[in-house]
């Protein structure tokens, strides 16, 4: 069912060659506008090119050539942090274009006169629009949320209301709405389609990659502060560079004051330009990798704080469990051979088109090597469930077969005039305290035993629970199931909390009492009932084959329907957020080696004495000052790829994977620039540039 | 560096720590309200003092209302100094019929006491007049002081209290602060300190006979007060004996003890704790200097008893210690180490025991190098500014520790109750941006830090650098400015870029050189020690505000812990970072060339 992402290498063609088209056109100074660092850049860019002219016409306090190499690289500058958010553009614009375009997984049935019998074509579900009518036979799933106009047959909704026996939808009444993703178990329907599916959540999404409509989500305007704060404090630092290089000239005379292209080149050097230059393509890029795991997200707020769930509510079924509950063991009353209860088992679901009635007859088939057989050559009437009686089963030969829950079956035989059996109490508990639903078959008034259904738990599921505990992240079931029974699961699952018997009101309120904590809530959930809840939670995944109000409610979309893809979801906010700290860090970091490069340069002629800090041994002043501004710009191209693919989680704890960091972008952004400045210096000298 | 010189330091770092608890616990009593030992006789002047002044104690104020009645509270404490000022020749207590300040000077140490930062552009003994020095001078002392404390305890309600919008009641922090801790501390110090010597007199200036006549040339006055000159324009000198000399006196130990205690450290004469009066022997030395650092170093113990967890406190202190032994064992050992061009001229520098060896320069004998240097960085990790040597005399590097402890922000340790909010407010840039290194909406102490918070700190930490550095360069700008620098060069430019770095960050002390009380350096000066004062406590206390409002988060095990070394370590490395990459062109102008040039290095 899943879909493969587009496989796009991190510098696609295509995209490169857009992406460089659009750097330049990033270059408008609205777009500039709305990053302050960059703006700065783009502020000193356009003084060092008057510079350069003035110089041209011979009045420059530097040379010509050296001012407009720096004004080159100061332009490079911007233009690498546009390209960096273009290419975070084009790949994510890529992504969704991908996502629109490929077909979903349910193909319908599109109906060419709104009525059964009409000749009908195949069309892809995500096509399909509102006041569509579309057939829908035995088998088929429902393509979206739809009426019934025409038709009547029994639907099984366990994927969305985890209940497991199928309801009758009809038109006309209470019963004729469908929703999507569920199936069709016998007969027809004829539906009229009453929503747009998908297509809001991508244009949505769509809208958050495109610049012109990006908010910045919480964190981002946080960060923004900080890096204004940064670029104000440096701004201070290297404007009032200028009277105190022209008193230390006055009293020492000696040597040239400072010149404003150095002071430029200095002031675009400390500002925080790296992570400036690439804060809009991580938060884009970010976006971009959520699709790729085929998660749609209406909000960037939302992939934020997905790193920052600490509470995750499930629904059990389809969730934690397989849809569908299985029979496993017959357990008969005293004077009751298992074999007789297995056989009127087997006959009592043999028309039983559910999936827990075909677990039934299989398991009999399994155990006693029961053949299945025909219902209709054994002359036997089919009783079909109800809403009102709770049981089936099958009348034949004068024998009345019957099963359902306890206590419906309960009612049938003391009706019949007989009394339930006292110790049949305790093993209908023994059996719900195994976390498994009881389900008692009877033969005219006499009652024959229990038929255990037991929830299966998905595989792999408990290893994934621990991983989101190692993420500090509590994981709580909810079901409908009583309190034994969910405490079992639960406990078989390795989850650390379970909410039985569980109402929306209930849910609702479990998620309240949670936030009032302080807690962040995660809620994945596909049925209408869960809606309320997904409005209410932080971060809210809507099953793609859920109702269309639980994605409305959402805000994020998972394509996959895989309720375990929030692990991802938090590896991605998380990484947003790390890839920013980290690259911050980095930035500011690499300020220590811009200094030694270009405090010795800039007052070489006024305290020759201050070339001891010139540790690299930078050939000239006018190279050191070069090969800083040029390390500057280069690592922002450097970083690209990093800041596209975001840097790696891992549950490791808080504090180790601080410390881990802090040695990568810390003390590796206090090493890596000497390294490079000293480099391109040595290449500077060595192609005689200098 | 010598045996004694470590021996010192030690015992003196030691015996800071081993009080940090006892008297922050005492003070978290005192905040929270709950009963200390002083109770029965503090109570009641408590009461007495909210029924005089119409306060309710058990108002609530949000914190704009907090911050109002700090700002009109700490106008009107500088209005009261200013006016002291101009009418002290017509006002009581003025034995030496002291005459009446001028307005620039004025206002500049109105603004100075108001703000704790205790700059003094005068001489003590030959400017102030007893009153001035009592009701306006040690007041602010103590006030200015309480209201750091008070901005403070109400940040740290920030972070206790949830889904309220008060934080706390600024008449009753203040009158806390002063009545229950203040006020004891002072008057044991006091009494100690006028054991040692420090003199406490209401008596006019003692003219006292000296041991032995001394006789001297001075240049000799006409009638109109200009020195006479002969045919050569030379000046024309006349001998004179001195028989006796005037001694200043006042109620000295009184405000000694606030003085340091309130970490202000305006002295009660001009040279400060060097003079003998104000800082007679080594016990009252080492007392002084303790008391510099006793309150800020304890009230961290005092955040962590606050916000439940102490281990959060001590982790801030061990982070201001950390730093502050650090630059300790760079600044003594560059006094020690003296000057190599003297050791071309042959001079012995070393230490034996007929010297101390080192650069001795400006330095009382008394107290010795190690004493005066640690001083130097005691007084100038807090926001103190007393001096008990001169530092405008100290090595380059010598000078540049006490000048960079100013330009960090003075958060280690620094001003009481000030300090540790500074340090705070590092604290949340340093968990933004660890948390955003490990993924998380960042929170300290449970609560989370987002955009505003951001906001307010990234300016508590803007305004110092702005008001030193832009200061700096409007000095050496303009003619008026740079008319006061004695000594022009890369040691003139040290000198203003200090009085900036002390102003700006409201330490107080000096380097001297520049003569600072012109109205130029008056204004400047006054307007910088009030913006960083201000500008500091109100977005402080929007913080504050902000947290009290929020949710408390609880600990899980995504939230990184703040009372780890590597916390710490991201803490110092946050408070440096910012520290030096702000001053590093600065000082590299300064101090660094004056080094380098003195070491002769090529």
């Amino acid at each position: 069912m899943s879909q493969k992402s587009v496989s796009t290498s991190l510098f696609d063609r295509e995209i490169l060659g857009a992406a460089l088209v659009d750097s330049f056109r990033k270059l408008a100074p609205q777009q500039q506008w709305k990053n302050p660092v960059m703006f700065v850049v783009y502020s000193g860019s356009l003084l060092t090119t008057l510079l350069w002219i003035q110089a041209l016409n011979g009045e420059g306090k530097d040379p010509a050539n050296f001012i407009l190499a720096v004004t080159l690289w100061l332009w490079g500058t911007v233009l690498f942090a546009n390209f960096a958010e273009a290419i975070a553009e084009g790949r994510s614009k890529a992504q969704a274009a991908f996502l629109r375009s490929a077909k979903r997984d349910i193909a319908a049935k599109k109906l060419d006169e709104p009525r059964y019998g009409e000749n009908y074509s195949k069309v892809a579900g995500s096509s399909l629009r509102r006041g569509d009518v579309v057939l829908i036979e035995a088998g088929d799933f429902v393509p979206g949320d739809g009426e019934v106009i025409e038709g009547v047959a029994s639907v099984d909704e366990s994927a969305i209301t985890g209940e497991s026996a199928p309801v009758i939808r009809e038109s006309g009444g209470d019963f004729s709405s469908v929703t999507g993703g569920t199936r069709v178990l016998s007969d027809w329907l004829v539906v009229r389609v009453t929503t747009n599916p998908g297509e809001a959540f991508l244009d949505r999404m769509i809208a958050m990659v495109e610049s012109a409509k990006r908010q910045k989500t919480p964190n981002e305007i946080a960060l923004t502060i900080l890096l204004v704060a940064l670029t104000l404090i440096f701004l201070m630092v290297t404007v009032t560079l200028l009277p105190f290089s022209l008193y230390a000239v006055a009293t020492s005379g000696a040597g040239q004051p400072i010149t404003i292209t150095v002071l430029v080149a200095l002031l675009v050097c400390l500002i925080p330009t790296t992570i400036g230059g690439l804060l809009s393509a991580i938060g884009v890029a970010g976006i971009g990798r959520m699709m790729q795991k085929n998660v749609i997200a209406t909000s960037g707020r939302a992939v934020e704080a997905a790193g920052d769930i600490d509470v995750l509510l499930l629904d059990k079924t389809g969730t934690i469990t397989l849809g569908n509950r299985q029979a496993s063991a017959f357990i008969a009353v005293k004077g009751v051979s298992e074999k007789e209860l297995a056989d009127a088992a087997q006959l009592a679901s043999l028309a039983d088109e559910t999936p827990e009635g075909r677990s039934v007859v299989i398991l009999a088939k399994q155990k006693y090597g029961f053949r299945e057989r025909d219902v209709h050559t054994l002359g036997a009437t089919f009783v079909h469930f109800s809403a009102q009686t709770r049981m089936s089963g099958v009348n034949i030969e004068g024998r009345q077969i019957r099963k359902g829950a306890a206590d419906a079956i309960r009612g049938h035989v003391e009706e019949l005039g007989s009394k339930f059996p006292p110790e049949f109490r305790k093993l209908v508990d023994d059996v719900a305290r195994r976390g498994s639903t009881p389900l008692v078959v009877s033969e005219g008034a006499r009652v024959l035993g229990v038929i255990e259904l037991k929830d299966i738990v998905k595989g792999g599921i408990k290893e994934r629970f621990a991983e989101l505990r190692q993420m500090g992240i509590k994981t709580i079931m909810i079901t409908g199931d009583n309190r034994l029974t969910a405490a079992a699961i639960a406990a078989e699952a390795g989850v650390d909390d379970f909410l039985a018997e569980a109402t929306p009101e209930m849910k609702l309120k479990l998620i309240r009492q949670y936030q009032a904590d302080g807690r962040l809530v995660a809620m994945t959930g596909d049925g209408t009932n869960d809606a309320p809840a997904l409005a209410q939670a932080d971060v809210a995944v809507a099953m793609n084959s859920g109702t269309q109000a639980a994605k409305e409610a959402g805000n994020m979309v998972d394509l996959d329907s895989n309720p375990t893809k929030l692990i991802e979801i938090v590896e991605t906010g998380k990484q947003m957020l790390m890839t920013r700290g980290a690259l911050t860090t980095f930035s500011i970091a690499n300020d220590v080696a811009k200094y030694f490069a270009i405090i010795p340069a800039a007052f070489a002629t006024t305290y020759p004495v201050l070339n001891v800090l010139n540790v690299m041994h930078l050939a000239t002043p006018a190279s050191a000052i070069l090969s800083a501004v040029i390390y500057n710009a280069l690592i922002i191209v450097a970083l690209i790829p990093l800041a596209l693919k975001g840097i790696n989680y891992r549950p490791i704890g808080a504090a180790k994977l601080l410390q881990n960091n802090l040695l990568i972008y810390g003390v590796g952004g206090l090493i890596v620039p000497f390294i490079g400045i000293k480099a391109i210096d040595l290449f500077l000298v060595t192609l005689g540039l200098v | 560096m010598t045996s004694n010189s470590y021996f010192q330091v030690i015992v003196y770092v030691v015996t800071l720590l081993a009080l940090a608890k006892p008297l922050g616990w005492y003070m978290a009593r005192v905040y929270e309200g709950e009963s200390v030992g002083l109770n029965r006789l503090l109570a009641p002047i408590e009461r007495l003092m909210y029924r005089l002044s119409g306060v309710n104690p058990k108002e609530e104020m949000r914190w704009t209302d907090y911050a109002v009645g700090l700002l009109v509270f700490n106008l009107l404490g500088a209005l009261a100094v200013f006016a002291l000022q101009r009418l002290q020749a017509s006002l009581p207590f003025n034995p030496q019929h002291l005459s009446g300040i001028s307005p620039d000077s004025a206002f500049n140490t109105a603004a100075s006491f108001a703000t704790n930062t205790n700059w003094q552009g005068y001489s003590g003994e030959v400017t102030m007049s007893y009153l001035t020095q009592i009701l306006g001078l040690t007041v602010q002392n103590f006030v200015s002081a309480a209201t750091g404390m008070a901005v403070l305890v109400a940040l740290i309600r920030g972070f206790t209290r949830r889904n309220v919008d008060t934080i706390g009641n600024f008449w009753v922090d203040l009158t806390r602060s002063t009545l229950y801790i203040l006020m004891p501390l002072s008057l044991i110090l006091a009494l100690v300190l006028a054991g040692q010597g420090v003199v406490q007199t209401f008596n006019s200036y003692q003219a006292v006979p000296l041991v032995e006549t001394v006789s001297y040339e001075q240049p000799k006055l006409g009638v109109d007060g200009v020195a006479l000159q002969d045919a050569g324009g030379k000046p024309v000198m006349e001998s004179v004996e001195a028989k006796e000399q005037v001694v200043a006196v006042g109620p000295a130990a009184s405000q000694v003890a606030i003085k340091q205690l309130g970490t202000n450290g305006g002295g009660f004469f001009n040279v400060n704790s060097a003079h003998p009066l104000e800082n007679p022997t080594p016990l009252s030395n080492f007392l002084e200097m303790l008391s510099i650092l006793l309150i800020p170093g304890a009230l961290c113990y005092t955040f962590g008893m606050m916000v439940g967890d102490t281990r959060q406190g001590w982790a801030i202190l061990t982070a201001m210690t950390l730093v502050f032994v650090v630059l300790v064992f760079i600044a003594v050992p560059a006094e020690q180490s003296g000057n190599p061009a003297l050791a071309a001229l042959s001079v012995d520098q070393s230490a034996s025991i007929s010297q101390s060896g080192g650069n001795m320069e400006g330095k009382e004998t008394r107290f010795g190098i190690t004493n005066s240097a640690l001083w130097a960085v005691v007084t100038t990790a807090a926001s103190n500014g007393s001096v008990n040597a001169m530092h405008d005399s100290f090595t380059p590097i010598g000078g540049m520790v006490p000048m960079w402890l100013m330009q960090i922000g003075e958060v280690i340790f620094g001003g009481v109750g000030s300090g540790l909010y500074g340090m705070i407010m590092f604290a949340i840039v340093a968990v933004f941006v660890s948390g955003l290194m490990i993924g998380r909406t960042p929170e300290y102490l449970g609560k989370k830090i987002e955009a505003y918070e951001m906001k307010m700190a990234a300016i508590t930490i803007l305004i110092p650098p702005l008001m030193v550095l832009g200061g700096t360069a409007l000095a050496v700008m303009v003619e008026v400015g740079k008319a006061s620098v004695f000594n022009p060069g890369a040691h003139g430019f040290s000198e203003v870029l200090y009085a900036f770095s002390s102003a700006g960050n409201n330490n107080g002390s000096a380097f001297g050189g520049i003569s600072a009380n012109t109205p130029f350096y008056n204004t400047l000066l006054g307007l910088a020690m009030l913006f960083s004062r201000f500008w500091l406590a109100v977005p402080v206390l929007a913080i504050a505000g902000s947290l009290a409002a929020k949710k408390k988060v609880p600990v899980g095990l995504g939230t990184l812990p703040t009372h780890t070394p590597l916390f710490i370590a991201l803490l110092i490395g946050t408070v440096l970072m910012v520290g030096a990459l702000t001053f590093v062109p600065a000082l590299a102008l300064g101090p660094v060339v004056e080094h380098l040039q003195m070491i002769g290095a090529k």
